[in-house]
């Protein structure tokens, strides 16, 4: 019963509350025992907050028992996890970093806001790299999150414990952020899917800041139709958040089940040049040629688009992603909240001490290493030289994605160049650690939206996923397509990815 | 250790000082300049906060538009130009008093630029100071030094931080280089001052009261041997809150710095305070130009855009600026320039125009604030302002003497009881029973008795000869204890001598 149960798509959960198969409360319970066997295992939980879940669950089927839930949008009463880089009132919240540890919120994120006025209780919090600054979990200052595909793997990241947990049935939904790739990335190691929104399309208020001009909080998903009906959920304006664009939120989720009649005629899909090829795992390659295939059997016409200037992006983007880490993570002293670490008898107690011993001792190498490029990227007399110039950069890839959308409705790129790497394996090398994100840091530096789908199992048994880039403010157009391949895909392989994942932790559930 | 000083008149004899004035103005928002926490000043500490004003993770900023709606009228009426399209960029560096360990603030796009401010000096002068902008920014906290000698850092045994005043909005008035002062420059600057601090009320955008740190200047002061020489190496004289301050600053400024340029030596590019104990600045930090703020655009704000059409509806929304005002009231009231300018230099103007406002006349009101009531503020040390009386309560004074219920001297022990907090004139009248005796028995009783204890005055008036009444009339105030009318006494004396 639970294994069935946890198995099905948040959408499917939620037909079963509304038919009254199920309550909020039940749904709560068989997740939070999925939860309590896998994570020994899994690790994808920084906090698993049953209590206020439960509360929540109560209130919520309380509401439906007197006919109160008129009105709240379809996905209401499913459990959700947050990533811990989302701010939760009275739940601990530390993005990963033992500066932040044991710190609760007096306030909630304007999506957790709205999760909680849709009736969405809150698992708890899971897992990343610390302050989101990874792309495998293993920077968390808290220990890393296995990959349900292979314990011995990372699920990528930051986002990996969001990734982790819904691919691993601990959660049908899961929020996360996205800087570089932290949502797509861990998507596509996963076997799940994850979406990076149009920058402004989802408040940012809430959401501890990475790198402003990059950040953006998106759904996880087992399905493109959860993905969608979550991002209409959180998405939307908000005057809280200057950056938040003042617009409608757009038909996500009836773009997705148009998709899903495989119907494509009249779509142009742009392979973008400079994305895949050289680099990528030839595994990784031939699942996104065979999706190329499928899309192109339903109907849409597949075109070359050619995006110059995005070998820069890295570049540009490791300049002004540690710039703004450098700024947004000034506030982590001692002062106010959080860590704090007195400096030695026979060093001065001054304040300016305490801040210097306070940071040395909370934050983990690989902010530090970002904090120190961002300092540098600033400093005078070096301004123009790297962030002025990694700016022009953006510039040049915003004009790249323009003309690109002028021959193709949508951009098609595999996510990540590989499949899930070892622990261990890229630590050393910052360098290889950062060509994860190769592919997805385009949309961030320019701002479109791009999701990632699984594009099934690459040669060594393990997901490789697939890149959706869509139009600014236009990100019902990625839907479409992907929840066409997705159905195509299923009904290649005999059903979604998961059905190949072995889940022993969920053995034994249903006694 | 005391420093080396030139006097002051050879000191600019020799040299071509050049000031410069930061002017910091707060705002009078009901809210912070990016979130909604509640301004007031003297609140209990860390009670106006929100998570955006403590920078609490996950916070952002939204721009207040009221504060920008003050820039901009600030910028007209210092004839600015307005930008159409503004920024703010991060100022990062680390100080406990700031919550997000950098200051929000704008760089190399700020909302007015390149406007002038025409100041009117002692002799009627009109000086045009150059600005060179006024941007926005927020401010900082507040930290208080428990333990120290005397509330600075060096020697406290903790400090406690009051983030009340954490974003509050600030507008940050720079000037250019003030080149041809001369002899002039700490009249020039307390012009200025005064004149920035009238233009601010007249717009009512900050309470603009000094004492409470809601306007502080930061004073550069630089000296060089011709006008025609490059710029020397200025000092920056940091946070003078009042305009004596400002005042005395340069003018020890340009008197410390003469006596080093003049015995050759340099003077050190630094920040420095002025101690108003000892009536001189004090070294600081030295400042290079190395200071790294680190600028960069604030990506969590969106570019300031001000249109045309806001503009001009601010315009039009403009008050009468404080010299046009000075000028009609001069007229209204009939003053000679003189004594509009010691009315001005009093700060009285307001007052006095509350005072007429309440019912009394100009040249009366005029009387009590520049004469009584000054001295009592200059015993005191403070402002005309904060002395605890106020216009209605001379104006009360000033009706109760016209009504004859008062003379001279009741009215001033009336004004000293209301200073005195006893109430309000009526109040402070009732409780001592302060009353002009004038037609009564006793009065009369109290001439004749006067009279004919003078009979040699009496002669020289029935003479013709009017000059010695006053000692008549004094013996009858000092009999009445001062409770006379001495029109009164007059009228009876004149029907006894013609009786």
């Amino acid at each position: 019963m639970t294994d069935e149960l946890v198995k099905l798509s948040a959408a499917q959960m939620a037909a079963k509350i509304k038919s009254g198969e199920v309550s909020s409360r039940e749904l709560v319970e068989a997740h939070l025992k999925v939860i309590e066997a896998a994570e020994p295992s899994i690790q994808a939980f920084l906090q698993v907050s049953a209590d206020e879940a439960r509360a929540q669950a109560d209130a919520f089927d309380e509401k439906t028992a007197k006919g109160q839930t008129e009105g709240l949008p379809e996905l209401a009463g499913v459990p959700i996890a947050i990533k811990d880089m989302i701010v939760t009132k009275g739940i601990v919240t530390t993005a990963a970093s033992k500066i932040l540890e044991g710190w609760v919120p007096p306030y909630d994120a304007t999506v957790i806001e709205k999760l909680k006025a849709a009736g969405m209780p809150l698992l708890g919090k899971t897992n990343l790299d610390e302050f989101a600054q990874g792309s495998s979990t293993e920077h968390s200052a808290f220990g890393p999150t296995h990959n349900p595909w292979d314990t011995d793997r990372v699920p990528g990241g930051s986002g990996g414990g969001s990734a982790s947990a819904v691919a691993a049935f601990e959660a049908p939904l899961a929020l996360g952020t996205d800087t570089g790739g932290s949502i797509r990335q861990p998507g596509a190691l996963t076997g799940t899917v994850g979406v990076k929104p149009t920058y402004g399309g989802v408040s940012r208020f809430g959401a501890i800041a990475m790198a402003s001009s990059l950040d953006q909080i998106g759904p996880v998903s087992r399905t493109v139709l959860d993905s969608a009906l979550l991002q209409e959920i959180i998405g939307g304006h908000d005057r809280r958040d200057s950056t938040s664009i003042p617009a409608p939120v757009r038909p996500m989720a009836a773009a997705a089940r148009e998709g899903m009649k495989r119907d494509l005629k009249g779509m142009r899909i742009g392979l973008v040049k400079e994305l895949g090829g050289e680099g990528f795992q030839p595994g990784v390659q031939a699942r996104f040629n065979e999706s190329v295939k499928l899309l192109e059997e339903m109907g849409a016409e597949i075109v070359e688009v050619s995006c110059p200037h995005f070998p820069y992006s890295l570049g540009a983007y490791y300049i002004i992603m540690p710039s703004e880490v450098s700024s947004n993570l000034a506030r982590y002293d001692g002062m106010r909240y959080g860590l704090r670490v007195m400096p030695p008898a026979d060093v001065p107690q001054t304040a300016a001490n305490m801040m210097a011993y306070t940071r040395e001792a909370g934050f983990g190498d690989e902010v530090k290493r970002r904090i120190i490029l961002g300092t540098y990227a600033l400093s005078a007399g070096y301004y123009d030289a790297w962030y002025g110039s990694a700016q022009k950069v953006r510039t040049l890839i915003i004009q790249d994605f323009n003309k690109a959308f002028e021959q193709a409705d949508v951009l098609i790129s595999p996510t990540s160049p590989s499949t899930a790497f070892k622990f261990g394996e890229k630590m050393d090398d910052p360098l290889a650690m950062y060509m994860n994100d190769i592919a997805t840091i385009p949309a961030n530096l320019a701002g479109t939206p791009a999701m990632s789908i699984p594009s099934g199992l690459s040669d060594d048994g393990l997901p490789a996923g697939i890149q959706f880039i869509a139009p600014q403010q236009r990100d019902e157009v990625m839907y479409k397509p992907a929840a066409a391949l997705e159905a195509a895909l299923n009904e290649q392989w005999g059903g979604p990815i998961w059905q190949s994942l072995k889940t022993p932790w969920l053995d034994g559930l249903n006694k | 250790m005391a420093e080396k000083l030139m006097k002051y008149a050879d000191a600019v004899k020799q040299f071509d000082p050049v000031i410069g004035l930061e002017t910091h103005v707060e705002l009078s928002t009901n809210t912070k300049l990016f979130c909604p926490a509640h301004v007031e000043f003297g609140g209990d500490p860390n009670t106006q906060l929100t998570p955006v004003s403590l920078g609490l993770p996950g916070s952002l900023p939204v721009l207040n538009e009221a504060a920008v709606d003050y820039a901009i009228k600030l910028g007209l009426a210092l004839h600015c130009e307005i930008a159409e399209w503004s920024q703010f960029s991060r100022k990062n560096y680390f100080y406990p008093d700031m919550p997000r360990n950098y200051q929000i603030s704008q760089y190399d796009k700020p909302t007015n630029g390149n406007g002038y401010l025409d100041v009117e000096l002692d002799d009627g002068t009109i000086f045009r100071v150059p600005i060179e902008r006024a941007h926005i920014e927020d401010d900082a906290g507040k930290n208080t030094h428990v333990g120290g000698a005397d509330g600075r850092i060096e020697g406290a045994d903790h400090s406690l931080v009051d983030y009340n005043r954490a974003g509050v909005p600030l507008i940050e008035i720079v000037t250019k280089p003030i080149e041809g002062v001369g002899d002039r420059g700490p009249e020039i600057a307390g012009a200025y001052m005064r004149t920035l601090r009238d233009i601010v009320r007249a717009l009512n955008i900050s309470h603009a009261r000094m004492e409470q740190g809601n306007m502080r200047a930061d004073v550069n002061v630089s000296l060089r041997r011709n006008p025609t020489d490059p710029f020397g190496t200025r000092s920056e004289t940091k946070n003078v809150n009042s305009f004596r301050g400002i005042e005395k600053t340069i003018q020890y400024e340009i008197r410390r710095q003469a006596a080093i340029l003049n015995d050759g030596g340099e003077v050190l590019q630094e920040t420095r305070h002025w101690d108003e104990a000892s009536q001189t600045t004090a070294g600081g930090r030295v400042k290079s130009d190395a200071d790294d703020y680190r600028y960069f655009p604030d990506p969590d704000l969106v570019m300031l855009h001000i249109t045309k059409e806001h503009i001009e509806r601010l315009a039009a929304q403009m008050p009468e600026m404080p010299r046009e005002r000075r000028n009609r009231l001069q007229g209204e009231w009939g003053f000679s320039d003189l004594e509009m300018r010691d009315v001005v230099n009093a700060d009285a103007l307001d007052l006095i125009e509350a005072t007429v406002a309440s019912g009394a006349s100009a040249a009366g009101a005029k009387k009590w604030w520049l004469g009584e009531l000054s001295r009592e503020a200059n015993a005191k040390g403070v402002s005309l302002e904060e002395l605890p009386v106020t216009p209605a309560d001379v104006a009360e004074v000033e009706k109760l003497i016209a009504d004859g219920k008062l003379n001279d001297k009741l009215a001033k022990q009336t004004v000293s009881g209301v200073l005195a907090g006893e109430g309000t004139p009526a109040e402070v009248v009732a409780k001592h029973g302060y009353q002009v005796v004038s037609d009564d028995g006793a009065l009369v009783a109290a001439v004749e008795e006067a009279m004919a204890a003078n009979p040699d005055v009496v002669e020289k008036l029935k003479a013709g000869n009017m000059k010695p009444m006053g000692a008549i009339i004094g013996a009858v105030m000092k009999a009445t204890r001062g409770q006379a009318d001495a029109k009164a006494v007059n009228k009876i004396v004149m029907e006894r001598l013609h009786a």
